[in-house]
């Protein structure tokens, strides 16, 4: 049995403490919008906030969490698409297919806390993300544009 | 071009209006499940009855709500190509509704057949969404828009002629009194359709040409779209497999007792004759149980079969007489060989690759003795119904399947191999649903992968440089070979030629003097499958890397040359010239930076590009930019184009750059995205995208430009360093010049 906090909440999970986070938060709590697609951290399909860093649950085991990670997942970023991310992705199209596209936004966001004004480079280093449908070039427009959103949000 | 005049078939109307108020049942209903079940349902893709079936349907596309919402039929699958909007868009052009209001859903194979096959194809592949249905997408739109002015005007009492509708507002122009599409659809929906309709002349679209937003972001955006490994069934249990990885093996036993007291083991099952899975509660318990099962494989006869035995045999096809088809012939080729000042040779080779969708192979199926329902992401829902009813043994009228929008396909999902594994799982289970997703590894496996071919080019230049001949023998694997042997035309498999044939949807976009186009047909015993662009992939690298070869060995600047061949291919002749001048060909680039060219015609499109590049002294590449042209006829949504451009570039680049399936004792290698990698955002160039329709046709637009990225940017990686590069993946070759 372990407590962990997910999108704000204390949760009681009784897994094997070797289950990845993401195989709780889909089939223990039914947040499916954080996706399986490589299963050993590489794709970021499955990326999630624990303590405001972008983390791949599909290699975090349940043991290693408590209630002291603030975990964030697709579902807590906003469920009306207010989040600056969400917005830029919705002003510029940016999804295709979209499977992957929960696992970039969280990147991005994450992204954008730790630094609100992100060079191209930046955007290289930390959006490792992949998409097969390719929607790279909007990705990269849709974070500049999230920042430019936050801005203006503050001024 | 003028209006088309089109009839409506009184067939059509009967199956439709006796459906009307008779509860239109969209999706599901679950045999035996409870309400609850209807809830998750409707979240699995807003496919369930209740409130949808008290909306009018005025046709088999268009249903209008009250409030003029209008629902908008989709049979074709989205697959983030974007053809749900863009058929939404004609749909809704000729309604004349207001697109604001609009809204999709798909219906099911199963009440495609039960209605006569009102929606026709259901098929998603081959860039067909929105070039092999137009016509009566548009009709459907057309006629609902008539018998919703029609029912106006009888319920005025005037003449249909004088009421015009705009915007889901019909108005009567002599009196000025209106009324919305919400209010008459119901008495509209109880009329006959007319038994002619015209199609506006396209210079009067509205919408169709708009980059108007895709219709399916907003649950993209937060989690809420529900794709087939999300779906989730009261009672439903989960289930990993694992299938023989040797092609053509066999399943010789396994050791259930091994796993069946781990946590949430239910079952432990053989599918069909060559696979096992285990069945659990939750699929993290099925997937950790499967890890730790013993199987024995019979690895048939293929086990010994690797990268270099299939080598040799390509090998030998380069100058086999035997099993030899001709794509392309005009003139005496070796005479004209025979006769050339010079002649330039070329052996090139493209590897095996996987579709590696994001969202790995999955399906969830529910059967009992009189019924089986299947919900999967699949790009083809009739073949999917098809492969649930032969796996159920039950007949088709029994089956459905419900499909949800899918996690990537290209093409992977043209195959329903998964919907067997599901369907053949579920059938041991009655009365449960059982939701099988593959591994990543297992997407890797047991993949339907693109064919491998090499190709020999031979060409033939005048003391003056001109071409004389060419002969271009493939050799290689045929797709149509094993997946579908009826479309081959006297053993010959026409997509091999793709973009190389005299004419049509890939005719080859140059006028040769003394040309051969042939194929020696080896298939080795890997499964292959129609992969994003199919065969226009290589067979662009060998003619475009070719044609600068010969451009280069004459002594020529690559368009020239090009653009002499091109006399008879205007459209062709038009984009190459369009990247050419949009890239400054001609004109220095910056420092370190070199170009190279591409066109191509594929899937009744005609596409160019020109690459940007530089190599540095480790040999290390960079593509800073490419701009593309496309000609797909008609774009009913440039923005979307624009990002289909992008994405058949990352999709044609990640293989050029990464892709590689190699095999050892009959099976893949690669197992996940370590050893088979795909581009990230820091490899990406910028894309300039030039979307130049010139109307008269429909050209496909998800697959064609995928085609000349590899080779722009392969003819620019040797204008930078003098390397002519003939094997793939770039990974594997040294780039530095020298």
């Amino acid at each position: 049995m372990a407590q962990l906090k997910i999108n704000g909440k204390i949760v009681d999970i009784d897994v094997d403490g070797a289950t990845p986070l993401l195989w709780v938060l889909r089939e223990q709590l039914g947040l499916t919008g954080t996706k399986y697609s490589c299963g050993i951290g590489l794709c970021g399909s499955c990326t999630v906030h624990i303590n405001g860093e972008a983390v791949r649950s599909c290699i975090v085991s349940v043991s290693s969490l408590d209630t002291s990670k603030d975990i964030t997942t697709i579902e807590g970023l906003s469920s009306d698409n207010r989040h600056p991310v969400q917005q830029a992705w919705k002003e510029l199209d940016v999804p295709q297919c979209g499977y992957c596209q929960p696992g970039i936004i969280m990147s991005a966001a994450a992204l954008l806390k730790n630094n609100p004004d992100p060079s191209d480079a930046d955007i290289d280093a930390n959006v490792t993300n992949i998409c097969r449908c390719g929607t790279f070039n909007r990705v990269r427009r849709g974070i500049h544009l999230a920042a430019d959103i936050t801005k203006r949000g503050r001024s | 071009m003028k209006n088309e005049i089109i009839n409506v078939s009184r067939r059509e109307f009967f199956i439709s209006s006796s459906k009307v108020g008779a509860g239109f049942t969209l999706g599901l209903y679950l045999s035996g499940c409870s309400e609850d079940a209807a809830d998750v349902a409707k979240v699995a893709g807003d496919v369930v009855t209740g409130k949808i079936a008290q909306v009018p349907e005025v046709n088999a596309w268009v249903m209008i709500q009250p409030d003029d919402t209008v629902i908008i039929r989709i049979a074709r699958s989205e697959m983030g190509q974007g053809t749900l909007t863009g058929l939404a868009q004609m749909v809704a052009e000729e309604l004349e509704c207001d697109w604001s209001k609009v809204t999709t859903e798909y219906p099911t194979p199963g009440q495609n057949i039960s209605r006569g096959n009102v929606w026709q194809s259901f098929a998603t592949g081959g860039s067909q969404g929105i070039r092999g249905s137009h016509l009566y997408v548009r009709k459907g739109g057309a006629v609902a828009r008539h018998m919703l002015i029609e029912a106006a005007a009888e319920k005025w009492d005037v003449a249909m002629a004088e009421c015009k509708a705009a915007n889901s507002v019909i108005t009567h122009e002599p009196s000025g009194r209106t009324t919305t599409y919400g209010n008459v659809a119901t008495y509209a929906a109880g009329l006959f359709p007319p038994e002619q309709i015209e199609l506006k002349d396209p210079k009067d679209w509205k919408l169709i040409g708009q980059p108007v937003k895709r219709l399916d972001t907003d649950d993209k955006l937060n989690g809420k779209q529900i794709y087939g490994a999300d779906l989730t069934l009261p009672g439903m249990l989960n289930a990993s497999i694992k299938a023989c990885p040797v092609f053509g093996g066999k399943l010789k036993s396994f050791d259930a007792s091994k796993v069946s007291n781990m946590p949430g083991v239910r079952n432990v099952v053989a599918v069909n004759d060559d696979a096992v899975a285990v069945v659990a509660d939750t699929w993290w318990q099925a997937n950790t149980a499967l890890d730790k099962l013993p199987i024995t494989w019979d690895e048939g006869p293929n086990a010994n079969v690797s990268s270099a035995s299939i080598d040799k045999m390509l090998n030998e096809g380069l100058t086999s007489k035997d099993k030899v088809f001709v794509g392309n012939q005009n003139g005496d080729v070796n005479k004209a060989l025979k006769g050339a000042t010079k002649v330039v040779e070329a052996t090139y080779r493209y590897p095996y690759q996987n579709h590696a969708t994001m969202e790995p192979m999955n399906a969830t199926a529910l059967w009992t003795k009189d019924k089986c329902e299947v919900w999967c992401p699949t790009q083809n829902g009739t073949a999917a119904l098809e492969a649930a009813a032969k796996a159920a043994d039950l007949p088709v009228e029994q089956c459905d399947v419900y499909k949800l929008h899918l996690g990537g396909g290209f093409g992977r999902r043209g195959f329903q191999d998964y919907v067997t594994r599901a369907v053949s799982l579920a059938k041991q289970l009655p009365g449960t649903p059982v939701k099988l997703l593959w591994t990543r590894e297992e997407d890797m496996a047991q993949g339907r992968y693109h064919p491998i071919t090499k190709c020999k080019m031979v060409g033939g230049l005048d003391d003056k440089g001109n071409l004389t001949g060419m002969h271009i023998r493939i050799s290689g694997q045929s797709i149509l070979a094993a997946v579908n042997p009826k479309w081959m035309n006297n053993g010959a498999d026409i997509f091999t030629f793709q973009g190389m044939l005299p004419e049509g949807d890939h005719a080859i976009s140059y006028s040769v003097p003394n040309l051969l186009v042939d194929h020696a047909m080896r298939n080795p015993p890997v499964p292959p499958g129609f992969w994003r662009g199919v065969n226009a992939n290589q067979n662009a690298i060998y003619m475009e890397s070719f044609i600068d070869e010969l451009a280069h060995a004459a002594g020529k600047d690559p368009l020239a040359f090009r653009q002499r061949l091109m006399a008879k291919q205007p459209k062709s002749l038009a984009v190459l010239n369009a990247v050419a001048k949009k890239a400054g060909w001609g004109k220095p680039a910056e420092k370190g930076v070199y170009r190279g060219l591409s066109v191509f015609k594929a899937f009744a499109s005609y596409v160019a590009a020109c690459a940007e590049v530089s190599v540095d002294d480790k040999g290390q590449l960079k593509i800073h930019r490419i701009v593309a042209a496309t000609d797909p006829g008609y774009a009913v949504n440039p923005q979307q184009i624009e990002a289909q451009v992008e994405g058949s570039f990352v999709f044609g680049l990640s293989a050029l750059l990464y892709g590689e399936c190699t095999v050892k004792g009959g099976a893949v290698e690669q197992s996940n995205f370590h050893d088979y990698p795909s581009m990230l955002i820091k490899g990406m160039p910028k894309v300039d995208v030039i979307v130049m329709p010139s109307g008269g046709f429909w050209g496909g637009v998800g697959e064609p430009t995928i085609a000349v990225a590899a080779p722009a940017v392969l003819n620019a990686i040797f204008a930078a360093t003098g390397k002519r590069i003939r094997q793939f993946p770039l990974m594997n070759v040294d780039l530095r010049a020298g």
